[in-house]
């Protein structure tokens, strides 16, 4: 059994397309086999609801009267520094930036209450945001300090352009210390005191193309409430990790660039986050529909928690001194029972990305297709997969000497 | 009517050498669950309290103390969710010291329940979307 792009288009065109959630997926391959639901079943839609801090979204701004050059001066936004190493009115604004003036971590934990993440948010919700500039000012650009009120809607270009999303599998976070600590897997209670992940596990876009066989360069997805499409493989996307014999990476592996008009997504699905200790963040919705082309396809499409594992590293020495130990392997399936066992201690599981909005956003792109108001996008390239033997190098550092 | 309230009590330097709470259990048939006690001698003290008996024997406890010079602050619903901020991530589940945040095993959504609240306030900053708030 194959099927085409084209034509699983032409069935949701006509209303006739068989979708269903990655979550459903699994009982309807284990009552009706794999063979039969290839038939019946065309696309399979997953979700993912987490914080994502390589993302961010550049604007374009308008020219005031008189001009003013951004490029090469400064710019903020509710206070947040923004990016202005372009042309004359082009910003990019960081979900991770945060004002000039916020303590950090100088009383730790610093709170983080807002950031680049928030300005996000606050924008898509329509709200109006302070535009700070101070510029060089030259002939054809006059103008050294502007300050004004600015909205979305008054933009030329708003575009969310992430370039790290989606990370397939990720680590699961403890702390072997005596002190609490605050990272981007949230506060780790000393000794063990508990266990975080961040994943929609068997709801994961890429835990269900695990070998990037359909999605690719150009897939139309489901991003911040709105539609996105996938720009490029993100950044440390990494397919050679260890794998599972159905090809479920062991570890964080594939990654996804995306990028979307940020005027037609919504607050909902694009949260401004803070992470005590650790700084501002923006939690993103993402959802990638996958057709099924075939079989093989389907089988994957049908990957259980049970069958993802991911490892569990100490956030207090293992992580911060990029050494290779892991404490053990363990299953989501186990993670979401809310107790797992590391070294015959039992510790409470949390989870920092959420299962219910995944399952949202899953359900949103299958009721999107259904009504024929979504159609799949054929990639244009594909990403590097296994084949492409990218290795993950770390940092080495190279004294400089006067 | 037997009633369960969480109070905050704060006691004068003067105050805290004496046998207060002692005589509150004991000539007020009332049950008492420390959840928070910062008690130095000569110096302010803060007791975060849990009561529960009959509401008349409740009330006579709360005047007895009223009247020995301790300030009462109630506790009750100091910590609210700001449901449309909740993103049931789960974040705060292991956070929380008394269960009031807890996952729903089937939907895996994250139920709040104010009743077992402490207002300890752990959440407050741990939560990421900076669902929960403290409300006066
Ligand atoms: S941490 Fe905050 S957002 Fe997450 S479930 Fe708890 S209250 Fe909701
Ligand atoms: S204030 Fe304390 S007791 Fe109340 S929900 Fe938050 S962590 Fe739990």
């Amino acid at each position: 059994m194959t099927k085409t792009i084209a034509e699983i288009n032409e069935k949701i065109r006509k209303g006739q397309a068989v979708v269903v959630t990655a979550e459903e997926v699994i009982d309807i391959v284990e009552k009706k086999g794999v063979e039969k639901t290839a038939q019946e079943v065309d696309v399979v839609t997953t979700g993912t609801f987490g914080p994502m801090c390589s993302s961010g979204a550049y604007f374009n701004l308008g020219h005031s009267k008189p001009k003013i050059k951004v490029g090469g001066g400064r710019a903020y936004l509710n206070d947040v520094p923004v990016y202005t190493g372009f042309a004359a009115v082009d910003i990019f604004l960081g979900a991770t930036a945060i004002p000039d003036d916020d303590p950090r971590n100088r009383i730790h934990p610093g709170p983080f209450n807002y950031g680049g993440g928030h300005v996000i948010e606050e924008l898509v919700a329509g709200k109006d945001v302070r535009l700070a500039i101070t510029a060089y000012g030259t002939d054809c650009y006059p103008r050294k300090r502007l300050e004004t009120w600015i909205r979305l809607e008054d933009m030329n270009e708003a575009v969310l352009f992430n370039i790290r999303n989606a990370y397939q599998n990720y680590n699961v976070a403890v702390n072997l210390s005596d002190r609490t600590l605050y990272t981007y897997m949230g506060v780790l209670k000393p000794n063990m005191g508990n266990a975080n992940y961040s994943t929609a596990g068997q709801l994961s876009p890429l835990f269900n193309d695990p070998y990037y066989k359909t999605i690719g360069i150009g897939t139309k997805i489901f991003l911040g409430g709105g539609i996105g499409y996938v720009a490029w493989h993100g950044t440390q996307h990494n397919p050679s990790v260890p794998r599972s014999d159905k090809g479920v990476p062991r570890a964080g592996a594939g990654t996804l660039a995306v990028i979307g008009d940020l005027k037609q997504m919504e607050p909902a699905w694009l949260v401004g986050t803070s992470m005590l200790g650790y700084g501002c963040t923006l939690t993103v919705g993402i959802g990638v529909p996958i057709p099924i082309l075939s079989e093989e396809i389907l089988r994957y499409t049908a990957v259980k928690d049970e069958d993802i594992f991911a490892t569990i590293v100490d956030y207090s020495e293992a992580y911060p001194q990029r050494s290779p130990d892991i404490l053990r392997e363990v299953s989501y399936g186990e993670l979401k029972g809310g107790r797992i066992t590391i070294q015959g201690q039992e510790v409470p599981t949390a989870s920092l990305s959420s299962y219910p909005k995944a399952v949202e956003i899953a359900n949103t792109l299958k009721e999107w297709i259904q009504k024929g108001e979504f159609l799949l996008t054929e990639p244009v390239a594909p990403l590097p997969g296994v084949e492409a033997g990218i290795t993950f190098k770390p940092l080495q550092e190279r004294p400089i000497e006067e | 009517m037997t009633v369960a309230k969480r109070v905050v009590l704060h006691f004068p330097p003067r105050l805290v050498d004496e046998p207060i709470i002692y005589r509150l259990v004991k000539d007020h048939n009332l049950v008492l669950n420390i959840l928070k006690a910062s008690v130095t001698p000569k110096e302010e003290g803060l007791l975060v309290l849990e009561l529960s008996g009959a509401q008349k024997d409740y009330d006579k406890g709360i005047r007895y103390l009223t009247e020995a010079g301790v300030r009462i602050q109630s506790l009750g619903q100091d910590v609210i969710r700001n449901e449309a901020r909740c993103t049931h991530c789960g974040a705060c589940v292991v956070i929380c010291p008394t269960g009031a945040l807890a996952l729903e095993p089937t939907t895996r959504l994250v139920d709040f329940y104010p009743d077992k609240c402490t207002a300890c306030e752990l959440c407050v900053l741990a939560c990421p979307p900076r669902a929960m708030e403290v409300h006066f």
